[in-house]
């Protein structure tokens, strides 16, 4: 996992909720390629996926991604190489849908207020720290716990559950 | 400990766990629902060839019941091979309703055991002492391999509910109240567990109906310490198998709020967020053009009991539609029993299969731009029951029944103690 990362900001609110991120009227795909192409099209800028480049990052204010279990909410994000969301705080299901996908998901109290839409921003994993290298604002991020560590740096959760399965350390 | 802590420790085979701690535990429902055929994706692309546990499995057919588009059919028809080729026994098919609803009538959220579906409003089992939480695709998936999950322990906010409920005022609006002054984050990662003598007064509908919209704060749990109406009510379902944990005395909670729900009347959340909960008699007279009663919320017997109650012998108002789903079919046929679903019928309701039906807004009942709908789901953000320009209020079964019968929003108690 590349644990030093840098890229553009884009910036939401409060509480975006899943039907932001993915609305339910796409629900029925199931291909990560259809997948991508809704990527916050329920949000204030639905022009996110023509907009976005690899690598860039969300930022947002707290509870991003409350609302359903929606595990496109985080496939769509990971569809289109977002880098990391760097948010206030976190609804859990996304955040554990995130983390099982592979996708750095950091939380940073008053990031909001501290990035403006298409700041170049930096994120060390290892230093634990966030950097808007715009304005020069740097935050520490609160640390993963190790458990969620392990599935990231494997990638996500399905790298890691093939690499037991295939060894055998899970007994179906 | 408290007693999610206990009961967390034994599913996960330790002694002790504190908050903040990530633990694997053993799951003992798992339950996917339509929308997540995602879910068999990533058990094979994980390297899963055959389900660990899969009498512990269900699958819903609930968001689609029946299906309305051939993707949808296609989801369901794939479903049903996957079921067939692991011996999934428990497939809940299109007549069986809404997920949450469909595992409490089979008495399948118990007192001590683990309740995962793929699905945010898991939380409703700790209405029984379960302790339910909602998952995405591919965790639900690690369970089908390993039967086990990891779970952080979360910390546990105690809410105290006080005083007597007025006529016309239901557990509903106590929860929308709550919302509305702890507002939408306020519960992220942490259990919240209902407690009082208010709660004693409350029926087993009504806390699922509570424990139900702690996902609205972002709880990853709910909890209600079972007593004696919660094992009256297993025992009439046949279920006397489970395990009863307490929380000790010298429990630290990190957050002890008490309400008086005397002090409390019919509330709505207004567009377009949950937490923003009004007095219902600030929006009295707001037309609506569509009531609609269901959900996992807010469509159990008792809801269209009190909506019945309301409607027989009357007809609803001339421009608004009254959409009603029982959230079950267990619920449907009793409902047809007693003779609530003839009376609403007769006042002009229009009644839909079993199932998530427009809470979602899939299908069945969506509402156009500009559009009103009152209902008695638990979302109400912009186009979740149809057109991103429709307004949903949320509020009681009585305060929806009575919005039908108006026409528009109206105190439900001075039809209620009417009666
Ligand atoms: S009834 Fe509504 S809230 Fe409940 S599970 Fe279905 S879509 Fe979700």
């Amino acid at each position: 996992m590349k644990t030093l990362r840098t890229g553009h900001a884009h910036v939401f609110g409060q509480n975006i909720d899943t039907d932001q991120i993915y609305p339910a009227r796409f629900i029925e795909y199931t291909e990560e390629a259809d997948i991508k192409k809704y990527a916050m099209a329920g949000s204030d800028d639905p022009d996110f996926v023509q907009e976005t480049q690899p690598g860039d990052f969300i930022v947002a204010g707290t509870n991003f991604g409350c609302g359903s279990s929606r595990e496109h909410a985080a496939i769509t994000l990971k569809g289109n190489q977002v880098g990391a969301i760097v948010a206030e705080s976190f609804a859990r299901i996304f955040f554990r849908n995130a983390i099982n996908l592979g996708l750095p998901v950091i939380t940073c109290p008053h990031v909001h207020a501290h990035v403006q839409p298409g700041d170049q921003l930096q994120l060390d994993l290892k230093a634990g720290e966030f950097k808007n290298l715009t304005n020069g604002w740097t935050a520490p991020v609160e640390p993963l716990d190790d458990y969620i560590m392990n599935i990231l740096s494997h990638g996500g959760i399905k790298p890691l559950m093939r690499a037991m399965t295939s060894q055998g350390k899970v007994r179906e | 400990m408290h007693a999610i802590e206990k009961l967390l420790a034994a599913k996960a085979g330790v002694d002790r766990v504190h908050a903040g701690q990530i633990v694997n535990c053993d799951v003992d429902v798992a339950g996917i629902n339509d929308l997540y055929y995602q879910t068999v994706k990533s058990f094979v692309e994980m390297g899963g060839q055959r389900v660990k546990h899969p009498d512990d499995v269900l699958i819903f057919f609930d968001h689609y019941a029946p299906c309305a588009t051939v993707i949808q059919a296609e989801d369901h028809k794939k479903f049903r091979q996957f079921a067939h080729e692991q011996g999934i026994a428990n497939l809940m098919d299109v007549n069986q309703g809404v997920c949450h609803q469909v595992v409490v009538d089979r008495g399948l959220a118990k007192p001590g055991e683990i309740v995962v579906i793929t699905d945010s409003h898991s939380t409703m089992h700790g209405a029984l002492g379960a302790f339910g939480t909602g998952v995405g695709a591919t965790d639900l998936a690690t369970i089908l391999i390993t039967g086990k999950l990891w779970f952080k322990v979360p910390e546990v906010i105690k809410i105290t509910l006080t005083g007597h409920l007025h006529p016309g005022v239901y557990a509903k609006d106590v929860i929308l109240h709550i919302l509305g002054d702890l507002k939408a984050d306020h519960g992220i990662y942490k259990a919240i567990e209902f407690a009082g003598p208010a709660l004693k007064d409350m029926t087993i509908s009504e806390r699922l109906a509570l424990c139900n919209m702690t996902t609205e704060m972002g709880a990853a749990t709910s909890y209600i310490q079972p007593d004696d109406r919660t094992r009256n009510f297993l025992k009439a379902k046949g279920v006397t198998d489970y395990t009863v944990y307490t929380t000790d005395e010298d429990y630290h909670y990190q957050e002890e709020i008490t309400y008086d729900v005397g002090q409390i009347g019919p509330q709505v959340a207004a567009p377009a967020d949950v937490d923003n909960v009004h007095d219902l008699s600030d929006y009295q007279g707001v037309h609506v053009d569509q009531a609609y009663i269901g959900s996992c919320t807010g469509g159990r017997l008792q809801d269209f009991a009190t909506a019945a109650k309301i409607l027989k012998g009357h007809h609803i108002a001339l421009d608004t539609r009254l959409i009603i789903v029982p959230a079950s079919g267990e619920v449907t046929r009793e409902c047809i029993a007693r003779g609530y679903i003839q009376d609403l019928l007769d006042a002009g309701a229009t009644l839909s299969p079993s199932g998530c039906a427009a809470c979602i807004g899939i299908h069945q009942g969506l509402i156009a731009a500009d559009e009103v709908c009152m209902s008695t789901s638990n979302r109400n953000f912009p186009g979740r029951m149809g057109s991103l320009k429709g307004q949903i209020y949320l509020a009681s079964p009585a305060a929806t029944a009575t919005a039908a019968l108006t026409g528009q929003i109206t105190d439900p108690r001075d039809y209620v103690e009417a009666e």
